[in-house]
């Protein structure tokens, strides 16, 4: 089967994330959305390990995996804090880190 | 010429380092000692110098014994770099003995002095901590074995003039003085430096044995430089033309030390230092010319402004600049005079010393007051005080038989005999010199002593108690007869360091000046004693220019303020002008760049998000794209 096909789904799933970090207020969805890049990303490297027959892509894959394991308990620790604190999940209300 | 060497030092002369580590370890622990040695460190101070002069007169006669008359003393090596090796060396031969034995003699009873004079001070302990620190650095200013030991001694001698004259440092005046003092000591003192390192450029070394074995093979260019140099090296220390302006400031210190540092010992070095390097002076005579004429300038200088002062101690410090310039005349007309020069510093020493403390003991009789115009009919309350005045006036104006006539009339004699119209041109200014010096000298004894008493209404003089008036009485004997006694016997002890020399004649005979002398010195009191016996205004009258320019110094205040002040002053107001406009405004301008840029892209942290995520997003498609542009092609 063709690579192409999979690389287009991932960059379609890019753009749907990309899309959804960009217009989403609601926290947890922006998170779910840049899971979602993740992935794409993780479905490109897969793709071209595959295509080159080498390991290197899918063993970068695994690191990609456990960072975004390890990305998703602070991402959701720091989601909770600022929820208990401002009684929102809104991403335009955390909004005090500015000039 | 002969070659000259020094013996290496035996039996109590490879002592002479005591000498100076008495003084300074009595200085050490008066000043680590604190407050636990008020009660008792003065006597200390007083020990410790004691104890020098009984050394000094012991190695004095130790070295009278020996042939040679000299002793050398290596203690160890202060710098060693590649050939170069100077060693902390002491050498004891007759002209450092004579010096020694001044140094600590006339220093033990200025000491002895100084313990009634500083009785009510609170500081009494600190300052006999500095006066035992001077003589320690006199003692190695004298005895050093080279140049650069005699600069160590130098430099000392100096700090420790800094630390007396500046004693009541609370008194900004004395403050001032004490600056004053340093500065222009510390340019002089380049002259001494450089000499130094002239002398190591054309002859690699400082040791005074190999200069002066040395010192025939320098070309005429180089012992000019080296004989200016430390010609004004010595001016400095001396306070001599140009340099004059330090030493009357210098009588803001307490009297003792004006007696002991800036009459009797410190402004003798530079004559010290010309008598020492007499072999680079006698090489060249223009280099003898440049010093006959500053001292000639220099003792009609400091006699003529010494007329125009109404201060007890700007009088007698005036009077120690004109009596310096004798002995430098007489140390640059060289030959037999050397002897002289060092002869008339003994006499002056201990007659200057007891005119000091003279004016010190009247000081404290009329409430520190120094203004000769407010004292007057004194004789009668202070007997003892008037007695050694008396002696210490007629020692320095040079009546015979006492120390000055014994003295300043060989100089004269010797100024007339320089060849030539130098010869008559010298010789006239050391004769009114003289005059001048027995009018200000009579004018200040008559005003003190003499005449109507035109107190303030608050003084009641008294006489000083016992330990000021007893080495009063040893110094006024001293000004008295040490002329007479020492004369022949001192020019014989320093034949081995100036050679032998026959009495030079000149355009005058030296009886022909013995009696123009007495003359013009008899006229000159007469005058004064005619013009003042009755008194003077208390506020100065509107004078002629010439008493005017007098008063102002002869303008040498005006002319530090012309050319060292003025554009000190300039420089420094330009140099903050350029650091607040120029090195400041690059600095500033910077900062307001980087902070105004700052400011401007602080608009973009807006906090939100997403907006931030855009700009992420933004880029990393810029990159991309880029890359492939760059890819493809």
């Amino acid at each position: 089967m063709s690579p192409e096909y999979y690389l287009i789904l991932a960059a379609m799933l890019f753009c749907i994330g990309a899309v959804g970090v960009l217009v989403r207020r609601n926290s947890i969805v922006v998170f779910m959305c840049v899971e979602l890049m993740l992935n794409a990303g993780n479905l490109t490297l897969v793709t071209f390990a595959r295509t080159t027959g080498t390991i290197d892509g899918q063993v970068m894959a695994f690191f990609v995996m456990a960072v975004a394991a390890a990305e998703v308990v602070i991402g959701l620790a720091i989601i909770m804090a600022i929820y208990r604190s401002r009684r929102s999940a809104s991403v335009d209300d955390a909004n005090l880190l500015k000039a | 010429m002969d070659t000259i060497t020094y013996a290496p030092a035996s039996g109590l002369l490879a002592w002479t380092w005591a000498l100076i580590a008495l003084p300074a370890l009595g200085a050490a622990i008066l000043l680590l000692a604190g407050r636990r040695a008020d009660k008792w460190g003065h006597w200390l101070g007083v020990g410790t110098i004691g104890a020098a002069f009984a050394l000094a007169v012991g190695l004095f006669a130790s070295l009278s014994g020996l042939d040679n008359k000299s002793a050398h003393l290596d203690l160890f090596t202060l710098i060693a770099i590649g050939d170069l090796q100077i060693d902390a060396s002491l050498l004891f031969d007759p002209l450092s003995a004579v010096f020694c034995l001044l140094i600590t003699g006339v220093g033990l009873l200025i000491h002895i002095y100084a313990v009634g004079y500083m009785a009510e001070d609170a500081g009494r302990r600190k300052f006999f901590a500095y006066f035992n620190l001077f003589a320690a650095a006199m003692l190695v200013l004298v005895l050093g074995g080279n140049y650069f030991m005699t600069f160590v001694g130098w430099e000392a001698v100096g700090l420790a003039s800094y630390l007396l004259i500046a004693f009541w440092q609370l008194k900004p005046a004395a403050a001032t003085a004490g600056k004053k003092a340093f500065l222009t000591n510390r340019v002089a003192d380049v002259g001494f430096l450089l000499a130094m390192f002239t002398m190591l450029g054309a002859l690699g070394t400082v040791d005074f044995a190999g200069v002066f074995n040395g010192a025939e093979s320098l070309s005429t260019s180089t012992s000019l430089a080296l004989g200016l140099l430390l010609l004004a090296a010595a001016c400095g220390k001396s306070g001599q033309w140009p340099f004059q302006t330090w030493l009357p400031d210098a009588m803001e210190g307490p009297t003792p030390v004006s007696a002991l540092i800036h009459a009797a010992t410190m402004v003798t070095a530079g004559v010290y230092l010309i008598a020492r390097s007499h072999i680079i002076f006698s090489l060249n005579p223009n280099v003898q010319t440049a010093v006959v004429a500053v001292g000639a300038l220099t003792l009609l200088f400091g006699a003529i402004v010494g007329c125009a002062k109404d201060d007890i101690k700007r009088v007698l410090a005036w009077s120690t600049v004109s009596q310096i310039g004798y002995m430098f005349l007489a140390v640059g007309l060289g030959g037999g005079a050397f002897a002289l020069g060092i002869l008339h510093l003994l006499a002056h020493g201990f007659f200057k010393a007891g005119l000091f403390l003279g004016s010190g003991s009247v000081m404290h009789a009329m409430n520190d007051q120094t203004d000769i115009r407010r004292f007057g009919g004194l004789w009668r309350v202070m007997p003892w005080t008037y007695a050694t005045f008396l002696a210490g006036w007629v020692a320095i104006i040079g009546l015979f038989p006492f120390s000055g006539y014994f003295t300043k009339d060989p100089i004269i004699a010797a100024a007339f005999a320089r060849e030539g119209w130098q010869g008559w041109v010298t010789g006239g200014a050391a004769l009114l010199g003289a005059a001048l010096t027995a009018f200000y000298m009579t004018r200040l004894f008559v005003l003190t002593f003499h005449g109507p008493k035109r107190w303030t209404e608050d003084v009641h003089p008294h006489e000083s108690p016992a330990i000021m008036t007893g080495p009063l009485v040893l110094l006024g004997l001293g000004s008295l007869g040490a002329g007479a006694l020492m004369v022949s016997p001192v020019t014989e002890w320093l034949t081995p360091v100036f050679g032998e020399h026959a009495e030079p004649h000149g355009h005058l005979s030296h009886m022909q000046v013995t009696v123009i002398t007495t003359a013009v010195v008899v006229l000159g009191a007469a005058l004064a004693w005619f013009l003042f016996r009755g008194g003077t205004d208390e506020v100065p009258r509107a004078a002629a220019w010439p008493v005017r320019a007098a008063r102002a110094d002869l303008g040498g205040e005006a002319v530090n303020r012309g050319v060292f002040e003025r554009p000190g002053r300039l420089a420094a107001n330009a140099s903050v002008a350029i650091d607040a406009r120029g090195v400041d405004g690059v600095v500033n301008g910077l900062s307001a760049a980087v902070g105004g840029t700052s400011r401007r892209l602080l608009a973009l942290q807006t906090g939100f998000v997403r907006s931030y995520a855009l700009s992420i997003l933004s880029g990393a498609v810029i990159v991309v794209a880029a890359l492939m542009v760059v890819v493809i092609q």
